[in-house]
């Protein structure tokens, strides 16, 4: 079997003395799409956050394709060099709740940025790259617009055509509905879960659990300043055997109709 | 009732022309070298490191909070004594200026580069940019545009401090007015001109920069 390509072992996080999360152990295979899920306040998006450093964890390792990231210091701490960081995060993609688009550059323009930038590919061979990634989630006529243009479920959709012209290795989708009008979020379910049939290894963290359930392989329960309960989307969300899961679905089954 | 006569000094206007050109040349220089100086002030400053940032922060206050004459005086008189150059005008001109305005510049840019939103930082931080890249790529451009109308009024402020130059003898617009001025023994129309000069080149500046502005404004940025 080869190795996970991520893999968080006892990572720990915590912001001015204030934990948020400890001993985080979490095995990332791939083709797995694991489901984070919790309170508000649980630490979800701060642990994705920690899986490409844009939080820096306080301890633990990372280590994407059995190659642990950073170097330890003599504290214990590990200390990440920008050179390593740009490396990881170009096999870890990202997209966040506030889409974050360039808003100077046209959508083509944010697409293929990356690839002309940090990848130095010529810039029509980049612009190609970036309108075939704009056509995979729907939006090639727009390659010309400014994202100010754009909906909501548009610009979200440009961003996940960003990340994936970086060709990552993993997608983390930060709440990547939240920030959304009901009507706009279907759309970009769509997209995650065209991705997702593709076989693309992900961590989503989301309040969409009816999405979670139907598209994730593994899902993350996050409580306690850990994670509290994990298993396939049939065992925690239909048979959860811990209290707190148990209360966090019956919260959100509350106006079920 | 005072006899206006702009005979004289319309026909010497040779020599305020050639006194505009030097303040233009003064200008420039300053202008460019300061908004050179203001960027490398800025993100000195804004750097983690406080061997960068300390001795920045230093010269941005000293400079911001000195009178530009004294400024001025202090690189013409004081600089040839302690360094034993030679100093010229010109040369002391430029450099005060240069370093007086890029002290001015260094704080718009830096609440220029500030102002950026957190999400944009991040945005290009996880496709796998250096800071340098992603500075250049993504902050400045949205930085500068948000800064341009303060960038501007600095400028029109530099233009027109530089008639302090007068004081060490560089031959700009005012110096020249003032040689003009006793020759003629017409200074209310003299200076009536020079003000007029100003007036003018200010104001089409100004209607360039608010155009260039217009044009900013639709190429999308200004909506998220």
């Amino acid at each position: 079997m080869s190795s996970p390509i991520l893999q968080l072992n006892g990572l720990a996080k915590s912001f001015g003395g204030i934990e948020v999360f400890r001993n985080i152990d979490l095995e990332v295979n791939a083709g797995d799409r694991i489901a984070i899920l919790g309170a508000s306040g649980s630490g979800k998006s701060t642990l994705l956050r920690c899986v490409n450093v844009l939080e820096t964890p306080n301890s633990g390792e990372i280590a994407v394709d059995g190659k642990t990231v950073g170097s330890k210091q003599r504290s214990g701490a590990l200390k990440y060099t920008e050179r390593e960081l740009c490396t990881l995060r170009q096999k870890v993609g990202m997209v966040f709740q506030q889409f974050n688009l360039f808003p100077h550059m046209t959508v083509a323009n944010n697409v293929a940025e990356g690839l002309k930038v940090v990848k130095g590919i010529a810039s029509d061979k980049a612009r190609g790259r970036a309108v075939s990634e704009l056509q995979r989630v729907g939006l090639a006529e727009k390659a010309d617009e400014f994202p100010s243009r754009l909906s909501g479920g548009q610009k979200q959709r440009v961003a996940i055509a960003r990340a994936l012209a970086m060709d990552p290795e993993i997608l983390l989708f930060d709440e990547p509905t939240s920030a959304l009008d009901p009507a706009l979020v279907g759309e970009v379910l769509s997209v995650i879960e065209q991705l997702a049939n593709e076989g693309r290894t992900m961590l989503l963290v989301t309040h969409e659990i009816g999405f979670a359930y139907h598209m994730a392989t593994r899902i993350v329960f996050l409580a306690e300043g850990g994670i509290y309960e994990t298993g396939t989307p049939d065992d925690v969300l239909k048979n959860p055997k811990r209290p707190l899961t148990q209360q966090f679905l019956a919260d959100h089954q509350r106006f079920h109709f | 009732m005072y006899n206006w006569d702009f005979l004289p000094v319309l026909s010497e206007s040779g020599l305020l022309l050639a006194g505009f050109r030097n303040t233009l040349i003064l200008t420039a220089t300053a202008l460019t070298g300061g908004l050179a100086v203001g960027l490398l002030l800025a993100l000195a400053r804004l750097s983690h490191r406080r061997l960068l940032s300390l001795p920045a922060g230093i010269v941005i206050e000293v400079f911001r909070t000195t009178p530009p004459l004294v400024q001025l005086f202090w690189f013409y008189f004081g600089l040839p004594i302690i360094l034993s150059v030679e100093m010229t005008p010109f040369l002391a001109a430029a450099l005060t200026f240069t370093i007086q305005s890029g002290a001015f510049f260094a704080e718009i840019f830096r609440a220029g580069i500030v102002s950026i939103e957190k999400g944009q930082w991040e945005a290009a931080r996880v496709i796998g940019m250096t800071h340098s890249q992603l500075m250049r790529r993504i902050i400045l451009p949205q930085a500068v545009k948000r800064m341009f109308p303060s960038m501007m009024e600095r400028s029109i402020e530099l233009m027109k401090t530089t008639t302090l130059v007068a004081t060490v003898s560089y031959a700009d617009l005012l110096y020249e007015a003032n040689e003009l001025a006793q020759k003629t023994f017409r200074p209310l129309e003299v200076y009536t001109v020079v003000a007029l000069i100003y007036f003018i080149s200010i104001t089409f500046i100004s209607f360039l920069a608010a155009r260039l502005e217009g044009r900013f404004a639709r190429s999308g940025e200004m909506t998220r």
